[in-house]
């Protein structure tokens, strides 16, 4: 149980590291799914397998599919990977190395402070079954849930309208202020918005 | 550090994802479902972002043809 | 009729204020303000004719308005007082201003601001009008502050070149220092005589002040400071010729008929005191002569035309406070009437030549205007001889005769002071004739554009025979006078008498003429000549430049006051409020490179901060 709760861990960790650093965004996505699956085993080793269950099916499932569709929408194509090869030079991974290694280093320390009555990890609590999980959800965090929902709905409505298919006329008065249109009108802001007539919203 | 907005929203996941690892292992430390319950929540909230942070990067592609983050610094003073 | 009197100053006083305020149509302007000037004139002789048929009680009227204020024992009132020498000098003044208010509707036609400068004209002339029939020396103060007002708007009627700005600018600080001295002057006369109307401080300070004492002297020194600012004597006169850049109209009435005689109707007014601080009045002479002398020189160097005239005018008010000085009191008044018909006269004739010739101001560029501008030619010299005093014929002669023989014999008197007057006559000749034969003889090098119409013409032709004319009242003039300003006898034998004096005067006149004559007319060779010989073109120089005065005022005064300013502008109270302003900026440009609109940059913050704080929270 142990074991495989290491191997479990090791892989997530490895396929995120490698998530981070792909040049195509696909292989990168492909990635950050096997590190999910892989938390999912720990969770499971840890005996939570409501959640376990749940990350697969909602965060791999769901989340990461999403991304892929997208991500594939787009189509980036060989110059995508050509510029973030470009990019991704060697020098660029100082500085958020460092600030990982720093939090890593205190949030290791703080565990290490606050240890307790040396108890092994995984001993003694038993698996949580969804029942208990349920009853939790239903019972204290009954405003918790009613705030995800509404939370969901939210997120529903502004998704549908940002998604929604947006006219040539409405594009170009978004565009009013974007460095495109500075440049045209030769930096002059006031004259370059005084000749629009004001569009009906 | 990586400028494409999907590599960003992703490592956003990732995050969210690590610190629900730590909720879940805290909970069954302890034997609480408080725990796996925080993670239900963090889910849900990420769901939610991932699909309004996906309708914005399609709108941010449609107008400007590239998804480099630093392009979109309008908002510079 | 003699109720009347407040008319006077209050009709211009009225109508400038219409004219500031309201929109007046320009054809109605010259009306209301030559109108008001005319009334003013007319009430005036009324005045006159009442006070000549039925004299008040001691030769004197005074007619109280109201009280203008009651503190701490100080109660001005607004209040005239009529004698002699005010009557005297308001009849003039109204009547040559009238005169000039006629010139300039013709004159000033073209220009924008037709009716800014007639209110101010109009202001002018009330605050003139206020000053000489002021019965105490706020009133009086209060107008002699009104006409430098005035003289400062006028002189830079023309705002739009800067240069005129600083010409009035100039004008006006120089005053203002006279103005001082004059303003501390009222303070210790009123400190120690507890007044300020005239005849109560007259008759205190005979009571209370002997001869020769020093708060006389003080007092009276005091008031010569205002008077030579104002009538542009050593050592305050640097501003006169300056002030010729304002119209002509401005240059007849201010600068050569009225405004500079402020000073010495002061100091006439104020007699007593001087009688009784004899140092006082003898400085009273000494400027009059030196600036006498000097200004003769100097215009003899100028080529601008009204520059020669404001010269004139500073050596001629030169002679009027020499005649003060030796206590020929009446000479003074009395010149100063035939002044301002001739004065006014010579410019308004010059303003009819230079408009003629279109604003060309330079006299050798002018010329042979003799047969083109005949009425401008004839009322020019008749002006011009009675300034220079031609005998039995001008105005100006008798006038001048009169201060010539008071130098010789009146109470200060001396032959020093006689012979100085007779070579300024010899100046005042020559410069005068230059003037003439340069203008409007020889050949001509200028068109003439623009002939003068009548309301021009008709000042001119008043003025030409008040100028012939006006000398023949100098005995009714002296007697009317006496009671008022006697004239105060010297005691020494004298070797000649007046009619000797009047000769040489006359020859020396003579004198100049055939000089100026003979250099400007039949062999401009000697000019030339004259002017190409390095020790007088020095000479030359040092005369137009005012000998030097404007030079020395400036290293003196203006160079360490700008020097301070300029030094003074970064001090310490300065730098504080400017290293607050400038921290700011520092702050701001500092803060500014973190808003970079970037989300990495932003994100990276973000895990920046929270790393620190939970250091802060666990190590702290």
């Amino acid at each position: 149980m142990e074991a495989a709760f290491y191997i479990a861990g090791a892989v997530a960790i490895i396929s995120t590291v490698l998530t981070i650093t792909r040049l195509n965004a696909v292989h990168a996505l492909l990635y950050l799914v096997v590190s999910l699956l892989a938390v999912a085993v720990a969770f499971y080793t840890m005996g939570a397998p409501l959640v376990a269950a749940l990350e697969v099916i909602i965060y791999a499932g769901a989340i990461m599919v999403l991304i892929v569709l997208v991500v594939m929408m787009l189509n980036l194509g060989k110059r995508a990977i050509q510029s973030e090869r470009q990019l991704m030079q060697g020098k660029i991974w100082v500085g958020p190395s460092v600030l990982s290694a720093l939090l890593i280093v205190e949030v290791v320390y703080l565990i290490a402070r606050a240890r307790l009555s040396g108890m092994p990890l995984g001993s003694g609590s038993g698996v949580l079954a969804p029942k208990q999980v349920g009853i939790g959800l239903y019972g204290p965090y009954l405003i918790g849930v009613e705030l995800a929902s509404m939370l969901l709905l939210g997120a529903l409505v502004g998704a549908c309208h940002l998604g929604r298919p947006v006219s040539e006329k409405a594009e170009a008065r978004y565009d009013r202020n974007s460095d495109g249109s500075r440049a045209r009108s030769g930096g002059n802001l006031v004259r370059a918005g005084a000749g629009r007539s004001p569009d009906a919203p | 550090m990586r400028r494409d907005l999907i590599f960003i929203l992703m490592s956003v996941e990732i995050m969210l994802n690590g610190a629900g690892v730590a909720f879940v292992a805290a909970g069954s430390r302890w034997g609480q479902p408080d725990g796996q319950i925080m993670f239900l929540f963090i889910l849900a909230m990420a769901a939610s972002e991932v699909a309004v942070g996906l309708a914005l990067v399609l709108r941010l592609y449609h107008q400007h043809h590239n998804l480099d983050a630093d392009a979109f610094s309008d908002m510079r003073g | 009729m003699l109720g009347l009197l407040w008319l006077i100053p209050a009709i211009p006083f009225a109508s400038a204020l219409a004219l500031a305020v309201l929109r007046v149509p320009k054809k109605l302007v010259a009306w209301t303000a030559t109108g008001a000037t005319a009334v003013s004139a007319v009430v005036s002789l009324l005045v006159t004719i009442s006070f000549l048929s039925a004299p008040p009680a001691a030769n004197a009227y005074t007619q109280v308005l109201w009280t203008w204020f009651d503190v701490g024992g100080l109660r001005p009132e607004i209040a005239f007082y009529l004698d002699p020498i005010s009557l005297i000098m308001t009849l003039v003044v109204a009547f040559v201003g009238f005169l000039i208010h006629l010139y300039s509707t013709e004159f000033m036609i073209d220009d924008e601001g037709y009716s800014r400068f007639f209110a101010y004209m109009n202001l002018f002339f009330a605050s003139m009008l206020t000053l000489l029939l002021a019965n105490n020396l706020l009133l009086l103060y209060l107008g002699w502050e009104g006409v430098g007002l005035c003289s400062y708007l006028l002189i830079g009627f023309w705002y739009r070149d800067p240069a005129n700005g600083r010409a009035g600018r100039k004008a006006f600080i120089v005053t203002r220092i006279g103005d001082t001295a004059l303003v501390i002057g009222l303070f210790l006369l009123f400190h120690d005589l507890g007044t300020l109307r005239i005849q109560e401080l007259m008759q205190r300070a005979t009571e209370h002040w002997p001869v020769g004492s020093s708060a006389a002297i003080a007092a009276a020194l005091l008031l010569l400071g205002g008077a030579v600012g104002k009538s542009a004597q050593l050592p305050l006169q640097t501003w006169l010729p300056d002030a010729m850049a304002g119209p002509t109209p401005v240059s007849a009435l201010l600068h050569a008929a009225t405004m500079v005689t402020a000073g010495v109707y002061l100091i006439a007014r104020m007699h007593v005191f001087y009688s009784l601080a004899p140092l006082a009045q003898s400085a009273v002479a000494v400027i009059g002569a030196a600036t006498l002398l000097i200004a003769g020189f100097s215009a003899l160097t100028q080529w601008d035309l009204k520059r020669v005239l404001a010269y004139s005018t500073m050596s001629q008010i030169g002679y009027m406070f020499l005649a003060l000085g030796v206590g020929a009191w009446p000479a003074a008044i009395f010149h100063f009437m035939t002044h301002a018909f001739f004065k006014a006269l010579l410019f308004l004739a010059a303003g009819i030549v230079i408009n003629a010739l279109h604003d060309e101001h330079n006299i050798f560029q002018m010329g042979g205007l003799r047969t083109r501008l005949p009425f401008a030619f004839w009322t020019f010299v008749i002006a011009g001889c009675s300034l220079a005093g031609l005998p039995l014929i001008t105005a100006g002669a008798f006038s001048k005769d009169w201060i010539i023989w008071g130098a010789l014999s009146a109470a200060n008197g001396s032959p020093e002071f006689w012979i100085v007057a007779l070579v300024g006559v010899l100046l005042t000749s020559l410069y005068t004739f230059r003037m003439i034969f340069v203008v409007f003889f020889g050949e001509a090098h200028s068109e003439v554009t623009n002939r003068p119409g009548y309301p021009m013409l008709i000042p001119c032709f008043v003025l030409a025979f008040l100028s012939i004319v006006g000398g023949y009242l100098k005995t009714p003039f002296g007697r009317f006078v006496e009671t008022a300003l006697p004239w105060t006898e010297g005691a020494r034998v004298l070797p000649i008498t007046e009619l000797v004096s009047e000769g040489i005067a006359a020859l020396v006149f003579l004198l100049g003429l055939y000089l100026a004559y003979i250099f400007f007319l039949r062999k401009r060779s000697y000019a030339t000549a004259l002017a190409s010989n390095p020790a007088s073109d020095a000479l030359h120089r040092f005369w137009f430049s005012d000998w030097g005065m404007d030079w020395l005022y400036d290293r003196l005064f203006v160079q360490p006051l700008v020097w301070f300013a300029r030094i003074d502008k970064g001090d310490f109270i300065d730098g504080f409020y400017t290293g607050v302003t400038r921290l700011n900026e520092f702050a701001w440009r500092v803060l500014r490179r973190t808003e970079t609109g970037r989300l990495r940059w932003y994100a990276a913050g973000i895990a920046a901060g929270s790393i620190v704080f939970i250091a802060v929270v666990l190590f702290l």
